[in-house]
C-alpha cells in the first residue's frame, strides 16, 4: 500500500513550501544586490495559478462522474417505465409501442467483439512476438511507423474497406467455402473481421512495447540453459510479460466494444439475435448512431438511446476495473 | 606458452567480430585449459564480455554482429554449419552480472532446464532439484519455500540459484560474466568458494574487472585490451611478472 | 531433440503468417482507398461546396466538409488544451508525486480514454440540451474536445514525466516559483512532445464520426459562426457511401482519400517532431 496521504496534507505541504519560498525571497530582499526577488506579485501569481490548475484537474476528475450522471438522468424515464430485467433480457423491440428490449443489441455487441477477439488476439500476439524477437531491424524500420499511422486511420475508412472487400468476400468466397447459401455478406462476421483489423495496430504496438521491457539477461539466461528461442519465448518471455499482454488485449477490446461507424457499415443492422456468424446483427453503438435523428420524435426513444449509451459505458467501466484487478494480482504473484 | 602441454577444452582460432563498423574482437586465438579456472581481465570496453558470449553464441542475438573464425568446443566448431546451438549452450552454464531468476518458483527455476531437455518424471526432478540446490549451498535456506517465487530471494541467494540452475542442465563449462559484481562481500565469498570447488569437475571461464579476484581464484589469466588479447598464461606469470607494457600498466594500476 | 526443433519451426511459420496477414490487411486498406479514391478525385472536390442535386450525382465538392472538419478539430483541440495543460502542470508540478489526487486523475484519464466516442456523443447531446444549445459547431467542439482530453492529457503527462527532475530542481534552486518553473522551464523543455500530443488529439478529432453526429449536424454550407451546424469529413463519407447512386459513392471514395491524406500528413508531422524531440533530450 502506498503511503496514506490525504488532500489536506498535500494542501498543508504545498502551503508550507510556499511559505518557505516566501522566506527565501525575503532574505534576498535584505541583501541590496538582489533587486528582482522583492516582487511579491510572482508569489501571488504562483498561488493563483496553482488554484487554477487544481480546479482544472478537479474538473477532469469530475468529467467521468458528469458523464455517468448525465446519462443516468436521461435514462431514468425509460427505467421508470420498464423493469431493468426487461430492458436487459427481453428481445421485444418496438419503440412505437414503448417496448424496449435490448437483448438483441447487447448480444450483437458481444458476438461481434468476441469474433474480433478470436481473430485479432492470436494474430496480434504472434506478430508482436515476431517483431520483438525475430524480425530484423530493416523490417522493423518500416513496420513500426506503419502500425503507428494505421492506428490513427479513422474508423470510417476501415468501414469503407469492409464494405468493399470484406462484405463481398464473406458473401461470395467464405460462405461458399463453408457451404452456406444465400447470405448478404453484411453480418456479425464482417463486423468482427473489420473490428479485428482495427485493433491490430493497437494490440500489436502495446504487446511489442511490453515484450521489449523484458530484460535481455533473462533471455540470455534461458538460452544458455540450452532452450531454443521459441522455448525461451513461450516459457519465460511471455510469462514475464503477461500482465502487460493482458492489459493490451483488454485495452484493445474495450475500444472495440464501442466502435461505431466501421461496424455499423458492415454488420447489417437487423434487430435480431444472431444465430450464426453469417446473420446480421445490430450492436448498441450502431443502434444509437442510426436512430439519433428520430429520437426526439418517438416518446421515450431518446431516453432508451441514452440508456443504451449508459450500458456501453458500464460495460467499458467493468472491463477497466477488471483489467486493473487482473494486473494487480499478476504483478503480486510474480514479485 | 606453457598451455600447449595442457589439454584444452575450448580453442579459438582467428576469431574476429565486427559490430557494425566497430572491430570488437581482433584475431583472437587461444586455448582455454580443461578443468581450470580461467579469468579474462582488462579495462571496461575491451571486449571481455563479448569474447565470453561468443563461446555460447549468445553474441549473435545482438543485431549487426558479424563473426568469422572458429571456436572449437571438444573439437567441434560451434560456428560450423551443422552445429546445434541449443546443444552448445546446454554444455555451458552462464552466470550474468546480475542474477536473472526466471519468473517462476525456486523449484521451477531449477527444473526448467531439465524439463526442456526431456526429464519429466517428478521423482527424478525432485531429486535433482535438491541435489543441485545443495551443490550451490542453497538447499538449507530454501527447502521450506521451494514453491515461492524466485524473485523473493536475496540477491546473493538469487545468484546461487542461477548457478544451481546452470549446473542442473549438466554442462561441462561454466561461463561467468562478472558474476559477483552485484553481490555483497559475503555472497561474493560464497560464489568464489563454489567456483574453486567446481573447477575440479568443470572448465570455468569468468570475466572479472577485479584483479585481486583473479589472483585469488584463477589458474589462468587472459588480459585483453581494445579487442585484442595482449597476454595470457598462468596467473602467477601474467599478474606476477607481466611481459607486455600494457599488462604492466594495467596490473600496476596505470590503466583501468 | 527433433520435436523441439519442429515446434520452433512451426511457430516461426505461424508468426510469419500472422505478421503477413496483419501487415497485408493494413496495406490492403491503404491500397483500396488509393485505387478507389484516385480516379474519383478532381479539383471540384476540394474547391466547391455541394450544389443542387449533389447527392444525386450532380456537380459540386465537399469543401463544406473539409472546412467544417478543420474548424471543428482545431476548435476542439484548443478547448482540450485549455484543460489538459493545467491538468498536466498540476499533476507534475504542484501536487506531490504520490498524492491521491494525482493517482485518481491519471486513473480517470485512463478510463476516459477507453470510453467509446459514441458515448461521448450521447453525453455531448445531453450536455447540449442541458445548456439550451442547438446542433452547432460550438457544441461539436465541446463534445470532441472532451473526447480528446484523455488522449492529449495522458500523452502530455508521459512527456512531462520524462523531463529530468534535475531540471525542475535547478529551476527551484534559482528561486523560481512553481508557476515559473512550470511555464518557463518545463513547458518549454517539453514543447515538441506537447505539440505531438496535440497533433495526436487533432488527428483523432478530424477522424471521429460517432461523437459529432449528435452535436454538429450536417449542412451543405460552410459554417460562418460557432452557432451554425457544420459538415465533417467522416460524416460526408458515411452519408455518400450509403447512396445508391454510383457517382455519389465515388465521391465518398475521393473524400476518404482526402481524409486519409490529412491523417497521414498529421502523423508525418508528429513523427518529425518526435525525432527532433528525442534529439533535444539526448
Amino acid at each position: 500500500m502506498p503511503k496514506e496521504i490525504n488532500d489536506d496534507d498535500i494542501q498543508n505541504i504545498t502551503e508550507n513550501i510556499d511559505e518557505l519560498e516566501i522566506t527565501a525571497v525575503s532574505t534576498q530582499q535584505s541583501t541590496p544586490l538582489v533587486k528582482t526577488g522583492s516582487n511579491p506579485l510572482r508569489v501571488i501569481l504562483d498561488g493563483f495559478m496553482g488554484k487554477v490548475v487544481k480546479a482544472m484537474t478537479i474538473f477532469s476528475l469530475l468529467l467521468l462522474v458528469l458523464i455517468i450522471i448525465g446519462l443516468v438522468l436521461k435514462s431514468i424515464p425509460v427505467l421508470k417505465d420498464n423493469p431493468l430485467s426487461t430492458l436487459l433480457f427481453s428481445s421485444q423491440w418496438s419503440p412505437f409501442k414503448g417496448e424496449f428490449g435490448f437483448l438483441p443489441f447487447i448480444l450483437s455487441t458481444v458476438y461481434v467483439t468476441l469474433i474480433a477477439a478470436v481473430i485479432a488476439i492470436p494474430l496480434s500476439l504472434f506478430t508482436a512476438i515476431y517483431l520483438s524477437e525475430y524480425a530484423n531491424k530493416r523490417f522493423l524500420k518500416y513496420a513500426a511507423p506503419m502500425l503507428d499511422i494505421l492506428g490513427g486511420i479513422p474508423s470510417v475508412i476501415y468501414g469503407i474497406w469492409g464494405v468493399l472487400l470484406i462484405v463481398p468476400f464473406v458473401r461470395d468466397d467464405f460462405s461458399a467455402w463453408l457451404g452456406v447459401d444465400s447470405v448478404s455478406g453484411y453480418s456479425i462476421l464482417s463486423g468482427g473481421v473489420v473490428l479485428a483489423v482495427m485493433v491490430f495496430p493497437v494490440v500489436v504496438q502495446i504487446v511489442y512495447e511490453v515484450l521489449k521491457t523484458v530484460p535481455h539477461e533473462l533471455r540470455e539466461a534461458t538460452l544458455s540453459l540450452g532452450a531454443t528461442k521459441w522455448e525461451t519465448i513461450k516459457k519465460v518471455v511471455i510469462k514475464r510479460a503477461s500482465p502487460g499482454i493482458i492489459a493490451a488485449c483488454i485495452l484493445g477490446f474495450s475500444r472495440a466494444f464501442g466502435e461505431t461507424i466501421a461496424v455499423l457499415m458492415v454488420v447489417g443492422n437487423v434487430v435480431q439475435i444472431p444465430k450464426g456468424i453469417f446473420d446480421e446483427g445490430y450492436p448498441i453503438p450502431a443502434l444509437i448512431a442510426n436512430n439519433y435523428g428520430e429520437m426526439m420524435s418517438i416518446p421515450m426513444y431518446d431516453s432508451a438511446l441514452m440508456f443504451a449509451a449508459l450500458i456501453l459505458l458500464v460495460i467499458v467501466l467493468v472491463f477497466n476495473v477488471y483489467a486493473r484487478w487482473v494486473l494487480n494480482r499478476i504483478e503480486k504473484s510474480i514479485k | 606458452m606453457t598451455s600447449s602441454t595442457i589439454k584444452s577444452h575450448i580453442s579459438i582460432k582467428d576469431l574476429n567480430m565486427h559490430y557494425g563498423k566497430n572491430h570488437a574482437l581482433k584475431n583472437i586465438s587461444i586455448n582455454i585449459p580443461d578443468k581450470k579456472l580461467t579469468a579474462i581481465i582488462g579495462p571496461s570496453g575491451c571486449g571481455k564480455t563479448t569474447l565470453l558470449k561468443t563461446f555460447n553464441r549468445l553474441i549473435e542475438n545482438v543485431d549487426g554482429t558479424n563473426i568469422t573464425g572458429e571456436v572449437l568446443v571438444d573439437g567441434e566448431n560451434i560456428y560450423g554449419k551443422n552445429a546445434d546451438v541449443t546443444n552448445i549452450r546446454k554444455k555451458m552454464g552462464l552466470l550474468n552480472q546480475r542474477p536473472t531468476p526466471l519468473p517462476m518458483s525456486i523449484y521451477d527455476n531449477i527444473a526448467f532446464g531439465m524439463s526442456i531437455h526431456g526429464i519429466k518424471q517428478k521423482g527424478v526432478l525432485n531429486e535433482k532439484v535438491e541435489h543441485f540446490l545443495r551443490v550451490a549451498s542453497l538447499w538449507d535456506e530454501v527447502k521450506d519455500r521451494l514453491h515461492s517465487p524466485a524473485a523473493r530471494l536475496s540477491i546473493g541467494q538469487q545468484q546461487r540459484l542461477c548457478l544451481a540452475r546452470g549446473l542442473a542442465v549438466e554442462p561441462e563449462i561454466i561461463l561467468g560474466d562478472e558474476p559477483t559484481s552485484a553481490l555483497d562481500p559475503i555472497s561474493t565469498k560464497h560464489i568464489e568458494q563454489k567456483f574453486v570447488e567446481l573447477k575440479e569437475q568443470y572448465t570455468i571461464v569468468m570475466v572479472t574487472h577485479i584483479l585481486r579476484q583473479a589472483r585469488r581464484i584463477a589458474d589462468y589469466v587472459i588480459f585483453m585490451y581494445l579487442g585484442e588479447i595482449i597476454e595470457h598464461g598462468p596467473t602467477e606469470m601474467v599478474l606476477g611478472n607481466p611481459q607486455h607494457q600494457l599488462t604492466k600498466d594495467y596490473v600496476g594500476g596505470a590503466i583501468s | 531433440m527433433k520435436k523441439r526443433k519442429i515446434e520452433e519451426l512451426i511457430f516461426n511459420i505461424i508468426m510469419r503468417v500472422s505478421a503477413f496477414i496483419i501487415f497485408g490487411s493494413l496495406i490492403a486498406i491503404s491500397a483500396t482507398i488509393l485505387i478507389k479514391g484516385v480516379p474519383a478525385m478532381n479539383l471540384d472536390m476540394i474547391t466547391k461546396t455541394p450544389s443542387g442535386g449533389f447527392f444525386l450525382g450532380k456537380e459540386g465538392g465537399i469543401l463544406n466538409a473539409i472546412i467544417g472538419s478543420f474548424y471543428l478539430s482545431v476548435g476542439a483541440t484548443i478547448f482540450a488544451l485549455m484543460i489538459c495543460i493545467p491538468v498536466v502542470i498540476y499533476i507534475n508540478v504542484y501536487a506531490s508525486e504520490n498524492s491521491k489526487i494525482v493517482h485518481y486523475t491519471r486513473l480517470s484519464l485512463d478510463i476516459l480514454y477507453g470510453i467509446p466516442s459514441i458515448v461521448f456523443g450521447a453525453f455531448g447531446f445531453v450536455l447540449m440540451l442541458f445548456l439550451g444549445m442547438h446542433v452547432s459547431l460550438l457544441a461539436g467542439m465541446i463534445t470532441v474536445g472532451l473526447l480528446i482530453i484523455p488522449i492529449i492529457a495522458r500523452t502530455m503527462d508521459e512527456v512531462m514525466r520524462q523531463v529530468p527532475v534535475e531540471l525542475k530542481e535547478a529551476s527551484y534552486s534559482l528561486g523560481a516559483t512553481k508557476w515559473e518553473t512550470a511555464s518557463k522551464v518545463l513547458l518549454k523543455q517539453a514543447l515538441p512532445g506537447l505539440a505531438t500530443a496535440s497533433l495526436l488529439g487533432l488527428g483523432r478529432a478530424i477522424g471521429d464520426a460517432a461523437s459529432v453526429m449528435f452535436t454538429t449536424g450536417f449542412t451543405d454550407n460552410i459554417p460562418h459562426s460557432l452557432q451554425d451546424p457544420a459538415a465533417t469529413l467522416p460524416l460526408a463519407i458515411f452519408f455518400q457511401l450509403s447512396s445508391p447512386i454510383a457517382e455519389v459513392r465515388d465521391r465518398a471514395y475521393a473524400a476518404a482519400l482526402i481524409l486519409t491524406v490529412i491523417i497521414f500528413a498529421i502523423s508525418l508531422i508528429s513523427r518529425i517532431l518526435i525525432k527532433r524531440f528525442s534529439k533535444n533530450t539526448l
